[in-house]
């Protein structure tokens, strides 16, 4: 998809809302002027119209079908620094203007702001429309069908095997004050596999999936059920027999890929514009200031074609942009969406984003990734006389006060003498953010994103994303294992 | 919401099933859910964001009998128009027919099926609206006020909120079940910021009820949430090293409740649990015991002296598979008496369902308890700390590094260090690690301080031979 023009496939998404769920320019409008009805001083509609199915094999049955529809209609007006916010799920011309009469009165004055003309957002077309949501069922079932075969083919060990599919279809229509004009169609898709491994009393889990914004060919390819029910099999094989990870400040070797979760919770987050406008993030007031080592540099990009964290546009109605946040160790921006970026007086990244029509946007990361180095991965390796080699993860987590994150490797082994040896337990890992990169001494040349797995929560707010990351070496990080 | 609305929702909830059983289906179940939510987050005195709405959606669940079990499938939607609901059963029944025939799917037994007396589970209050909006924010404004005000080194706030809920959940089946409750919920919050030249903390604490009469003072909690800011000032690693650590209720309370993940029924029969296989044996100490109750109320002293009785934030009077919710001792004494089970991993273990289902929109049901707490013990959380020489008083977890498959724990932690009883300075940045296994055998202290704040409560507990990783 690269080679070809992004705009070239032009699709009105809006056509949705207007012919199956009979909205009109004229009502978005009238919800807009009601909304501003108070002496708000910008009002936003946020339209949304979710079809998910969820597909499980368990036991080698298809034990779970499920199918879920979700439409309703938000609505937000902001006056200074505050947000009113109302929503339904209905949408009839009443209930939408009752939703927006609600909203108002967050303000309290006369109307000063008008409607501006709508002004549609000229969007790129990075996924394909429908997605696999499209797919006929009996492909899906076919495809968790292989996942538990290979998964159980793998090794007589593995005891229980649960292969899902995950998609859904959500449509989007934005409208706002402002005349931003924007619509969506963002397909996604996920495919899970979960094992049990077990010899004699020892019980072990492994884990695999992903998937992105993509169609159902993506998983024919080189990402089929056969991968993934082969990675989760064989984690949970390799936990048997693993020995307690080790305990203290180490040298950590990062594999590439998944540990880019790493980034997300050091600096991502902290680089969120609300909690800097608001001087709450370990990161405020350090623009243009040294917060890594300078081989890192770090950027969030929504645009990248099929990826799980990609979107054409924001929940905002803004175009995404790849946004750089740390440039060869100086930090150099953050993440915004409109009321940040109005209040900070900075551009906006087209980063506003929502779990669903229920809930207010806010500045969230979409695939956050540090560029390529030089070094070779083997030669990392190599320079470490003992420390950890971490290549896979489970989640993170962050105190953005205080920048303490941390997160749990699924998948380690020890570093002896340059080499990779014994397989170790999970364990957390734990730093500080706006110093932990400042100890990274090599970067690799072999930059990876996950395989499609994340989801970021914020604020009780659930939104996928990406991450990534080249083979790293920290040379200080502390290990939370057992052993001396 | 008007009885009108109720006895519309319990209509719509009936009318799916019965189309589902006219469309073929051998047993249907529906849920149907309608809350209200009022939410205000105010920020150094200005409101920050105020949410104010509501919402409705039905889901339902099919199953066909086939030859040696049943098919089964489900769906949910917002869309409770006539059309929706069409949509919603014609959609369950052509998926059913791509699942797998499962020997024990099914609903229960008619015989099975009850609830507790709504009435007396005091879940809802009708004077939950009583407080004006207005005044709402104001509570909010007056917890974060009074964070602000304990000290200088105070002068920046994550915010405070001020939360109020109303839900209704009706659920009907096609063998003759069909009941539903309303429950209500306050709350506020504060989460203030001390700052010195060693940098920033954040403190948190809240009130919650079922009523606002059962609330606590605004002002109180914003000064609690200030100490627990200012007393993490100054944190700072400390050496990796083996030694004590205490537990205080607010954290105690997720570490005890891994026994009872463990204990999950579905956990149990997929192999997927330390405790699999172990039903009887001694999994703990002697000196756990660990309860699950669905059917708590409690009663509170109210200012005037009388006593309010309110329901406990994990009550409800049936379960997700319609069952009567109940009380169940899972660990007695250190041995594993009962698991958490539902109707379907109760016939896959071969015993019976403890009314332990939890029902969401869509899905089957899955295991979800109601409240839990572990039996207290007789000392003070002072004395538990002043038998320590050296060690940690945790003031807070963060991570995902539990994994109750293998038993290994190994998470992120804060806290205050102990030294020859006496809680001295802050840590941060430092792991505290372990096998649940083990810990739960390990723990040579449970506090006298049970108290509920939540759906699960557990007293403070000190834990022996946990591995802190540090500088």
């Amino acid at each position: 998809m690269a080679d070809q023009n992004p705009f070239a496939h032009s699709y009105d998404h809006k056509r949705y809302f207007f012919e199956t769920l009979g909205l009109t320019e004229r009502l978005l409008e009238r919800c807009l002027g009601e909304a501003l009805s108070a002496g708000g001083d910008f009002a936003d509609l946020y339209f949304e119209a979710v079809t998910s199915t969820s597909l499980a094999m368990d036991e080698g049955i298809v034990k779970t079908a499920a199918q879920g529809v979700s439409v309703g209609c938000g609505v937000r007006v902001l006056s200074g620094e505050r947000t009113g916010f109302a929503y339904t799920d209905d949408l009839s011309a009443e209930r939408l203007l009752k939703a927006a009469r609600t909203a108002a009165l967050i303000a309290s004055g006369p109307q000063t702001t008008r409607v501006a003309g709508f002004n549609e957002t000229r969007a790129p077309q990075l996924y394909p429309i429908a997605g696999s949501s499209d797919a006929e069922i009996g492909a899906k079932l076919e495809l968790i069908a292989r996942a538990d075969r290979a998964a159980r083919a793998f090794d007589p060990r593995i005891v229980q095997v649960r292969a899902g599919l995950n998609d859904e279809l959500r449509r989007i229509l934005v409208a706002a004050s402002d005349g931003t004009f924007a619509s969506d169609t963002q397909p996604l898709a996920r495919l899970n596999v979960a094992v049990i491994a077990k010899d004699g009393e020892e019980r072990t889990r492994g884990s695999s999936g992903g998937g992105g914004r993509v169609m159902l060919d993506f998983f024919t390819g080189s990402k089929s059920p056969e991968h993934f029910a082969t990675e989760a099999a064989r984690t949970a094989i390799l936990q048997l027999g693993a020995v307690a990870a080790p305990a203290g400040e180490m040298q950590v070797v990062l594999g590439p890929g998944w540990p880019g979760v790493l980034l997300h919770e050091a600096v991502g987050h902290g680089l969120e514009a609300d909690f800097n406008r608001k001087k709450t993030s370990a990161f405020a007031g350090l623009i243009g200031q040294q917060v890594a080592s300078s081989k890192v540099t770090v950027v969030d990009n929504g645009t990248m074609p099929g990826r799980r964290g990609s979107l054409n546009v924001d929940d905002e109605g803004n175009a995404t942009q790849e946004t750089v946040l740390i440039e060869n160790g100086i930090l150099r921006g953050y993440l915004s969406d409109k009321l940040s970026a109005k209040l900070m007086n900075m551009p906006n990244t087209g980063s506003g984003r929502r779990e669903s029509y229920q809930a207010i946007p806010m500045p969230r990361m979409t695939n956050t990734y540090m560029l390529s180095g030089e070094d070779d991965p083997g030669d990392i390796l190599r320079s470490v006389k003992s420390g950890l080699y971490a290549v896979n993860f489970g989640g993170g987590q962050v105190d953005i006060t205080t920048g303490k994150f941390v997160f749990s490797a699924s998948e380690a082994y020890l570093i002896e003498d340059g080499k990779v040896t014994a397989p170790v337990k999970g364990a957390t890992l734990i730093g500080n953010g706006p110093e932990a990169l400042k100890y990274v001494s090599m970067v690799g040349n072999d930059l990876a994103l996950d395989e499609g797995i994340g989801t970021c929560g914020k604020n009780g707010q659930s939104v996928p994303v990406g991450v990534g990351m080249p083979t790293v070496k920290l040379d200080r990080m502390t290990v939370g294992g057992t052993a001396r | 919401m008007s009885t009108q609305t109720a006895a519309e929702l319990s209509a719509i909830a009936e009318k799916a099933v019965e189309m589902a059983r006219r469309a073929g289906a051998t047993d249907a179940e529906a849920v149907a859910f309608e809350g209200d939510e009022f939410s205000v987050h105010v920020r150094l005195g200005e409101v920050d964001e105020l949410t104010e709405s509501g919402a409705r959606a039905l889901g339902l669940r099919v199953f066909f009998e086939a030859e040696g079990g049943q098919r089964t499938a489900s769906t949910s939607t917002s869309d409770l128009s006539k059309d929706g609901i069409t949509r919603l059963v014609s959609g369950a029944v052509e998926l059913a027919k791509v699942t797998g025939v499962d020997p024990f799917a099914g609903l229960p037994d008619s015989t099975a099926f009850g609830s507790l007396n709504v009435n007396e589970l005091a879940l809802y209050f009708e004077d939950i609206n009583s407080v004006p909006p207005e005044e709402r924010i104001a509570m909010a404004k007056r917890c974060e006020a009074a964070a602000l005000e304990t000290d200088t080194r105070i002068q920046n706030s994550r915010g405070a909120a001020f939360d109020l809920s109303t839900s209704r959940r009706v659920m009907a089946n096609s063998r003759g079940f069909a009941s539903e409750y309303q429950r209500s919920y306050c709350g506020f919050s504060a989460t203030p910021i001390a700052q010195d030249e060693r940098g920033m903390q954040t403190g948190y604490w809240y009130s919650n009820a079922r009523t606002p009469r059962l609330l606590e003072s605004p002002e109180e909690i914003g000064k609690i949430a200030a100490e627990r800011a200012l007393r993490k000032l100054g944190a700072r690693r400390v050496p990796t090293c083996k030694v004590p650590i205490v537990f205080p209720p607010e954290v105690s309370r997720g570490l005890m409740a891994n026994l009872l993940h463990a204990a999950d029924g579905d956990a149990i029969y997929r192999n997927a649990s330390m405790l699999a296989g172990k039903l009887g044996e001694q999994v703990a100490g002697e000196n756990i015991t660990i309860v699950d109750d669905g059917t708590m109320v409690f009663d509170h002293a109210l200012a005037d002296g009388s006593t309010l009785r309110a329901g406990g934030f994990g009550t409800s009077p049936f379960d997700g598979d319609g069952l009567p919710t109940r009380k169940t001792v899972v660990v007695e004494r250190g041995v594993l008496k009962e698991l958490l089970l539902n109707t379907y991993t109760a016939l896959k273990l071969g015993m019976q369902s403890n009314g332990k289902a939890s029902r969401g929109l869509a899905g089957a049901p899955g295991i979800g308890g109601g409240n839990y707490y572990l039996e207290p013990g007789e000392p003070t959380q002072e004395q538990i700390v002043g038998d320590v020489k050296q060690g940690l008083f945790v003031l807070g977890t963060m991570g995902f590094g539990v994994n109750i498959v293998t038993g290994d724990y190994s998470q992120g932690a804060t806290g205050l260090w102990i030294e020859n009883g006496e809680l001295t300075h802050a840590v941060e940045e430092i792991t505290i690690a372990g096998n649940l296994k083990e810990m739960f055998r390990n723990v040579s202290a449970i506090g006298n301080d049970l108290e509920f704040r939540g759906a699960g409560a557990v007293p403070t507990v000190r834990v022996e031979g946990m591995t802190i990783a540090g500088s």
